[in-house]
């Protein structure tokens, strides 16, 4: 079992060394409106969490409040065994835990968000010299080597203007991977694209799925989801609605929500 | 990074193509500009400049160096009064949005003047200041001009700035904050450097007024290059001859500022 309801939550002290990431009840709301209203997830060394829901269902909200791009409202959040400490109003208590955190989580974002005044290779070793402190001639080799894996070894010294989304989301991905994530988040990683350019991205991805990396993914691409996955939630209305194992998810949905939502995506 | 950064062709194909400049149109032109400078050489009267020369290369100094020192220092203020308009607290948006909106809402003569018959004049009155190392320098007319150079230009440029700062692609930062990148690693890596690409041919331009503010200080005794040209009129008699140099030195430092910022422009790669 990957993921946990809130419910079972006590039983799993035992599994915490293979715990990546547990979030427990988590709220957040903007202003009056509620986004979250108690999700609670874990996901276990290499799993492959995907997150679908429709829009508004508060799953890209969710995701980003996992590395507190957002901040929650409540609820707790524990990667690799350390608890993010907050406050009542859900403010992270020291801005220094919140950043090696994330230097552990590798964020692939909708828009890519390649920094565009540097090349592809300065973008991924930025955070490497920057933040980790590697030596530069350590981070080059790496980011090459990266480069080389999405496919882009020979756009090392291009800027990101010049590329297509796929190329872009690609090297999105490298710069994350540069980081040696142990979990890697993925926010729509596709949505942004052309539809001719889904499948390099998805490969990729596809790719680090098969070499076990710990990964969630919230898409609309529901036959990848069900391909890659290795658990899937169905998020609606801020709350988690059903979630299992994908064959079971996505071939025999319980609840009627989830019928609908797959039938209308298709 | 030691590898080599495309540019954009627009900026470097524009060099002259010399076949071009041989239509009758251009060579008519081209003649009646030579016989005006030939005119100009030959006619009018140019056997004041071997006595002023030493003092023309002072002037021209002094103003260079003015406009250098203002224009970095000026930045270097720009930079947090734009960074505090744009997402400061209120306590130092509201200061830094009063001063630009001063300095942009006055003349730059009054500021200049203001500061040295204002400063220049109660600086003497107080005991300890006359008593400091400094008062060789602040019974000088150059620091005031310097400082009122500095504050006009941080006016106008943290005005910029502020839209500069404002104007960064959020989904930037946000990468940024998403890889644990403390805040000023980020400012200084991406904020930044995104916001000064993004208003560089402004920059250009404010450079430029900045240069051919440079006179107004001759007014409080600063004796840079206009002032030169003032000297020879006011001592010869000599009108014209002093204001067509000094307008094609003016133009020299234009054309050289120009080439700089569009060098700096072509190194960076527009969105």
């Amino acid at each position: 079992m990957a993921v946990s309801d809130s419910a079972a939550k006590e039983i799993q002290a035992p599994d915490e060394q293979s715990e990546a990431i547990r979030v427990t009840d988590l709220h957040k709301s903007f202003g009056s409106l509620e986004v979250l209203k108690g999700v609670s997830l874990t996901a276990h060394k290499g799993d492959v969490v995907a997150i679908i829901g429709g829009s508004g269902s508060g799953k890209s909200t969710f995701l980003r409040c996992i590395n507190f791009l957002e901040t929650p409202t409540s609820g707790q959040i524990v990667v690799n065994g350390e608890e993010i400490l907050m406050r009542a109003d859900g403010t992270p208590v020291k801005r220094r835990q919140i950043e090696r955190v994330r230097t552990r989580l590798g964020m692939v974002f909708q828009a890519f968000n390649l920094w565009t005044h540097r090349t592809l290779l300065e973008n991924v070793i930025e955070v490497p010299i920057h933040v980790l402190k590697v030596p530069r001639a350590e981070a080059i080799e790496k980011a090459k080597i990266l480069l080389d894996r999405v496919g882009l070894g020979d756009k090392a010294d291009t800027f990101p203007s010049y590329l297509s989304g796929g190329q872009q989301q690609r090297a999105a991905i490298a710069r994350a991977l540069a980081v040696d994530p142990s979990v890697m988040l993925f926010d729509e990683p596709t949505s942004a694209l052309d539809p001719e350019l889904v499948g390099e991205v998805l490969t990729v991805i596809r790719d680090l799925a098969a070499e076990g990396r710990t990964m969630l993914l919230v898409t609309h691409e529901m036959k990848f989801a069900r391909e890659v996955a290795t658990h899937v939630v169905y998020l609606f209305e801020g709350c988690i609605e059903e979630q299992g194992p994908p064959a079971e998810l996505f071939g025999n949905p319980k609840s009627a929500r989830l019928q609908q939502f797959l039938q209308t995506v298709g | 990074m030691g590898a080599p950064r495309p540019t954009l062709a627009a900026g470097d194909k524009q060099m002259i193509d010399w076949r071009s400049l041989l239509q009758p149109h251009r060579i008519v032109l081209m003649a009646l500009f030579a016989g005006l400078v030939i005119w100009c050489a030959v006619s009018l009267r140019w056997d004041w400049i071997p006595e002023y020369t030493p003092l023309a290369i002072e002037g021209a100094w002094r103003t260079i160096w003015i406009l250098v020192v203002t224009t970095v220092a000026g930045f270097l203020l720009a930079i947090p009064l734009g960074l505090a308009q744009a997402v400061g607290p209120w306590y130092l948006s509201a200061p830094a949005k009063t001063f630009c909106t001063i300095i942009r809402g006055t003349p730059l003569l009054l500021q200049i003047w203001l500061l040295y018959y204002g400063l220049g004049s109660l600086f003497p009155q107080i005991p300890w200041i006359r008593g400091s190392e400094l008062w060789p320098y602040l019974r000088q007319a150059w620091p005031y001009a310097v400082l009122a150079l500095t504050l006009s230009y941080a006016g106008y440029e943290g005005e910029v700035m502020r839209g500069a700062f404002s104007g960064v692609n959020k989904g930037q930062l946000e990468a940024a904050n998403a890889f644990g990148m403390p805040r000023f690693t980020m400012f200084r890596r991406i904020w930044l450097p995104q916001a000064i690409r993004n208003v560089l041919p402004t920059l250009g331009g404010e450079t430029i007024l900045q240069l051919k503010a440079t006179p107004l200080v001759a007014t409080i005794t600063v004796v840079e290059i206009y002032s030169v040209s003032s000297r020879v009129r006011s001592d010869t008699f000599i009108v014209y001859e002093p204001l067509i140099l000094l307008a094609v030195f003016y133009m020299i430092i234009a054309g050289i500022i120009t080439l700089m910022f569009r060098r700096f422009e072509n190194q960076t790669v527009q969105r």
